[in-house]
């Protein structure tokens, strides 16, 4: 018992917390996910890295439910993340049953920050290296949500936020392209967002995508290929715009 | 005098339970539902003291549920009265729960199944069964009549039977009863038989 009941994570006299930002290095290095959330739909799209030729790759879900109306998705460690979503699954059935009533995203989301901050503060036990983009529709009142949460256990609300390999650049073209949309247009946002630093095809994107009547649904390879299909025609017409007219042939 | 029974048709199980709410010499309501769907294609009929009633068969819809989402596909009927049963199991020796149950399902693979769950943890694969002191009557009737590949009229037809059986010779019969059926589509309510109304609050 003695042995674990030394802290890990303490601060530096320059009021740093070491642990929790080296699990903050360990969640840039993670793919890249995105998530956008429309008026009537709330939209997560991962990264999927190429995978190996001999794997089954419908074993790895990068983007799971954690209750009919809630789902979540991660950048990390990816070990670390099946423990978090094995208790957020748990709290959520366990709410149902005290409460009887499913739980709202900001509640389970203050969950698992709360998880992530009590292991920054335990002894014997380092920070789970992972940051999450959660999502979901308010069971009443039907008003979509997007949080993210992050190692030290800061949660917050967004309309578009990106986490992962490449984050910054991502949530740079959301900052400049953002705004409200629904249906479908909140799905091409998230996967432009995506492809910014993702190379392109829809075997190297997961999407799925979050309805109140439909709850999950994670698309299929060909209607993200579709999507990026139209996306890229998109970006090739507004090429072709920009460029000046072809200077008119000189009379000799 | 809580009256719990169930059979098992060609694509569908039945299971009907009273709908009284008693207490001592009270009746609280009669139109209180026992049969919780435990997921989209299972339903526990469950008969017994009505706080271990509630609290058991929620604790088990709930753990079925959280099955689901950890696994990506729901657990089958079986796997769901044996997970049942072992949970009564668990708590035999300490704290009981006085709850009699009738667990029904329908499975892709293996079509529908009932399953008898006393409380003390027998756990019976059955085509007919029933709890209570219903029983005696229904039982005797559904072993006359019952027969394998009943359709959905037959079975009802047959249901019916016991009821009025019920109604007509257990001393204090239980006046309303709920059926619910659970095929290839789903959990679902069939019909109430209802002798007698809750009567309407009267407008101010």
């Amino acid at each position: 018992m003695a042995r674990y009941d030394r802290a890990i994570t303490v601060f530096s006299p320059d009021g740093h917390l070491f642990q929790v930002e080296y699990a903050l290095e360990a969640v840039r290095k993670g793919n890249a996910a995105v998530g956008v959330r429309g008026t009537d739909i709330v939209v997560l799209g991962v990264e999927k890295k190429s995978a190996a030729k001999l794997q089954d790759s419908r074993s790895v879900r990068k983007i799971v439910s954690l209750d009919d109306h809630v789902a979540l998705a991660c950048a990390g460690l990816k070990a670390d993340a099946r423990v978090l979503i094995n208790r957020a699954r748990i709290e959520c059935q366990s709410h149902r049953l005290t409460v009887e009533d499913p739980v709202t995203v900001e509640y389970i989301t203050r969950y698992i920050a709360g998880l992530q901050q009590k292991y920054t503060q335990s002894g014997g036990v380092r920070p789970f290296g992972l940051s999450t983009l959660i999502i979901g529709f308010d069971p009443y009142t039907g008003v979509p949500s997007l949080y993210q949460t992050d190692p030290s256990g800061t949660f917050s609300a967004w309309k578009a936020n990106a986490t992962g390999r490449n984050s910054n650049s991502m949530r740079e073209f959301l900052e400049k392209n953002y705004k409200e949309s629904s249906g479908q247009e909140t799905v091409k946002l998230a996967i432009r967002a995506l492809l910014e630093v993702v190379e392109s095809g829809g075997k190297n994107i997961e999407v799925a995508v979050m309805t109140k009547e439909h709850g999950l649904r994670q698309l299929e390879e060909a209607e993200i290929d579709a999507i990026v299909a139209e996306i890229e025609s998109e970006k090739a017409a507004a090429e072709a715009a920009k460029k000046p007219p072809a200077p008119a042939p000189k009379e000799t | 005098m809580e009256c719990v029974f169930g059979l098992v048709g060609n694509d569908f199980a039945v299971v009907v339970a009273d709908t009284s709410a008693v207490h001592s010499i009270l009746v609280h309501k009669s139109n209180e539902d026992k049969i919780m769907i435990l997921d989209s294609h299972k339903l526990i009929a469950a008969s017994g003291e009505p706080g271990d009633r509630v609290q058991f068969t929620e604790y088990i819809q709930k753990n079925v549920a959280l099955y689901q989402f950890r696994n990506g596909i729901p657990l089958t009927t079986a796997a769901a009265a044996n997970f049942t049963r072992g949970e009564l199991a668990t708590a035999l020796r300490k704290n009981p729960y006085s709850v009699n149950i009738l667990l029904a399902g329908y499975d892709k693979e293996t079509g529908p199944s009932l399953y008898y769950i006393d409380y003390i943890a027998t756990l019976h694969k059955v085509d007919k069964g029933a709890f209570g002191y219903g029983s005696y009557f229904s039982l005797s009737l559904m072993d006359r009549h019952y027969h394998s590949g009943m359709t959905v009229e037959e079975a009802i037809d047959l249901v019916d039977k016991c009821i009025m059986e019920i109604r007509s010779r257990l001393v204090v019969a239980p006046p309303n009863f709920v059926i619910k059926i659970v095929d290839k589509d789903g959990a679902k309510e069939y019909a109430w038989r209802e002798s007698v109304k809750d009567a309407a609050v009267a407008s101010a």
